[in-house]
């Protein structure tokens, strides 16, 4: 570009705005076009205070280590010993979230089942009932109990190891779901009942109750239905975290699974996923403290989830109070999502491998958030359900390795005060202090 | 005739009794006594029995009812018969909100009225009320029947799918993208037939059949202001 003009005169360098970015301009553009608001899968895109912005200390002279290789750092957790008369026992405390028959193939069911039973934990339903392939290749499965109750039946529920009434997502708290007519097989349609092709709506509340004391009521039902056999879970959004997981402890929950921001969803709109919500470091304290405060932290477990990707992050989440994670989008990945090997097809689409969201519109390259019997065929089950229990192996590994050198035997016997935070806002959200300092930003009559 | 005391054998020893029952039971009648507005009565049922009970019950009474007639002599709570497979949920007196919410099959006959959220997501179950029912009945209704020998309430099948609704008296007003449809000979005949199996003596040319226009099958932004 010319630095001067023809009267010499120096042009200014152009300079983009910070608050019309590309990206803005673009969203503006597309939406001037369609008349529409932006729909996607995942959940946050946006940069927010993580995981990422805590470290372990690690032992030294005041803390000793256990050995690597010789000393054992139990994984286990038992979830719903409440009420329930099984509750659920894993091996790891990595569970795998709820995702729908619908929003996925069958096969990618089948996959997660595989993978978590040979990892030892458990799977989940989502919104769309329970399949076969799910129930039989999944050793452990909770039944998720949703406002819309699609393909929702007492025998499937009777067949479930846990039951999980959802209440909210952490990618879109408040908000209900819209599975696109295009994702809508013979299958899909006959399991929710409705004609094949058209949109479908996912409620954002319960049909039948409203309130925590409608929703203790609704446990009730729901452990008379199945003899008080199996644990009942309260899944929220990461909006109120104290008040919700108070509330969902009052009602009588075994388990409180509570979700980020960073949580995927299957579809919904871009400025709810951006806009609504907290980041999950920012939601795990106050769900401990209000545990505590009742007195029911250890007897009602809470599950966490909503961008866990990494052993380490297993072991912070622990670390911060957690009994349990839950992934999601982490799990698509390790089953073969947004693969780079697909990319001559993100790039039809309009996208690129790493950036593939539109998980709504079945057109999947990877063959798992779709219906198209073509595309469907492209996922092996059986390799996908391999490398999602190696990656589970790994991060399973991963949070020992952390666990044994901050000198713990147990993940959950990871504490606060093996953390430091690398900056202000992170420390003030999980309270533990500013690398280097003595300083709880926020917490009183601590110093810099 | 198996009677139980609720207020004596207790909810859940009642519930583990009746869900005792197998298919081929000979203990086919049951009574329940003393419910005193308990939650969950006869919740999970599945075998070909007769269960009356004797007094007004909670919330969620007959929930997730299959193959069981469940009779309930008083009104009932909210949530009565929801999620019910089949069978037969009989309510002498009132049905408090979301009766028969998100219901796959069976029948639900009401001697009173309903009150808001009638059939909420119904998804095949029949109801047919004597009275009237409240607002926002059949919101996002499925498939199935609902009939209502009185009047209706504001926002009748809001944003339905294929359900259809029957209405002998005034519909205060119809929900998003329901409305008015031609009852033709093949609707006289089902109406017929559920106010039969509902014991309900009404002339099915007294009614007038709703229903979805299909505007919000699939989004279109044109749309929008009514989603």
């Amino acid at each position: 570009m010319n630095k001067y003009d023809p009267k010499g005169i120096p042009h200014t360098t152009p300079r983009q705005s910070a608050t019309f970015t590309q990206d803005i301009n673009s969203d503006i553009r597309r939406a001037a076009a369609t008349g529409i608001y932006d729909i996607r899968g995942g959940g946050a895109k946006r940069k927010v205070p993580s995981f990422d912005d805590l470290l372990f200390m690690g032992a030294s002279i005041s803390r000793y280590p256990l050995e690597g290789y010789r000393e054992k750092c139990e994984t286990s957790v038992t979830i719903g010993g409440l009420h329930a008369e099984n509750p659920i026992e894993l091996d790891i405390p990595i569970t795998i979230a709820g995702m729908s028959f619908g929003a996925l193939s069958g096969p990618a069911k089948e996959a997660l089942g595989r993978g978590a039973s040979a990892a030892g934990t458990s799977t989940t339903t989502g919104d769309g009932g329970m399949t076969p392939e799910e129930r039989g290749h999944s050793d452990k499965l909770v039944y998720q109990y949703l406002p819309s109750r699609y393909g929702m039946n007492p025998n499937d529920l009777r067949k479930a190891d846990a039951i999980e009434i959802v209440v909210g997502q952490g990618a879109k708290p408040g908000g209900g779901g819209m599975l696109l007519g295009q994702k809508i097989s013979d299958r899909v349609a006959e399991m929710r009942n409705l004609p094949k092709g058209i949109d479908q709506r996912s409620a954002c509340r319960h049909p039948d109750w409203t309130g925590p004391d409608d929703l203790e009521i609704k446990i009730l039902e729901l452990r008379e239905i199945t003899g008080w056999k199996v644990p009942i879970y309260v899944k929220v959004a990461g909006a109120r975290p104290y008040y919700d997981t108070t509330l969902a402890i009052k009602a009588g929950a075994d388990a409180v699974v509570l979700d980020g921001m960073q949580g995927g969803t299957a579809a919904t709109q871009d400025v709810f996923i951006e806009h609504v919500g907290q980041p999950t470091l920012a939601i795990v304290r106050p769900a401990v403290q209000a545990l505590q405060d009742l007195g029911m932290h250890r007897k009602v477990q809470l599950i966490l989830s909503g961008g866990i990707r990494s052993g380490a992050d297993v072991a912070k989440a622990m670390a911060l109070g957690a009994d349990a994670v839950a992934i999601g989008t982490a799990a698509l990945i390790a089953l073969g999502d947004n693969d780079p090997k697909w990319e001559a097809e993100y790039n039809a689409l309009g996208t690129t491998a790493g950036a593939y969201d539109d998980w709504h519109e079945g057109r999947d390259p990877a063959g798992i958030t779709t219906q198209d019997p073509e595309l469907q065929a492209r996922f092996d089950p059986v390799e996908g359900g391999r490398r999602l229990r190696n990656y589970l192996k790994v991060m399973t590994l991963e949070a020992q390795t952390i666990a044994r050198a901050c000198g713990k035997n147990h993940l959950h016997n990871l504490e606060p005060e093996d953390l430091v935070a690398l900056t202000m806002e992170a420390a003030a959200m999980a309270q533990v202090p500013l690398a280097g300092t003595n300083w709880y930003p926020g917490k009183p009559n601590t110093s810099f | 005739m198996q009677t139980i005391d609720l207020s004596e054998t207790g909810l859940r020893a009642m519930n583990k009794l009746l869900h005792a029952q197998s298919e081929d039971t000979n203990q086919t009648a049951w009574e329940i006594i003393n419910p005193k507005g308990a939650h969950a009565i006869a919740c999970g049922l599945n075998a070909p029995i007769e269960v009356t009970v004797k007094g007004s019950t909670g919330y969620y009474c007959a929930g997730m009812n299959q193959q069981a007639t469940v009779n309930i002599h008083g009104s009932a709570g909210p949530g009565t018969g929801e999620n019910i497979m089949s069978g037969k949920i009989v309510i002498e007196g009132d049905a408090s909100q979301y009766l028969g919410a998100t219901g796959h099959g069976g029948l639900i006959v009401v001697k009173g009225n309903a009150s808001s959220r009638c059939g909420i997501s119904m998804k095949g179950v029949n109801i047919v009320v004597q009275g009237n029912i409240g607002h926002m009945s059949a919101f996002m209704g499925q498939s199935g029947n609902l009939v209502v020998c009185g009047d209706a309430g504001d926002a009748l099948g809001d944003s339905c799918y294929e359900a259809r609704f029957f209405v002998r008296g005034k519909v205060k007003s119809l929900g998003a993208d329901c409305e008015k449809k031609e009852m033709r000979k093949e609707h006289l005949t089902l109406l017929k037939s559920l106010l039969d199996e509902a014991g309900i003596d009404a002339d099915p040319t007294e009614f007038t059949r709703y229903g979805s226009a299909r505007n919000l099958y699939n989004f279109d932004v044109d749309n929008a202001g009514a989603y």
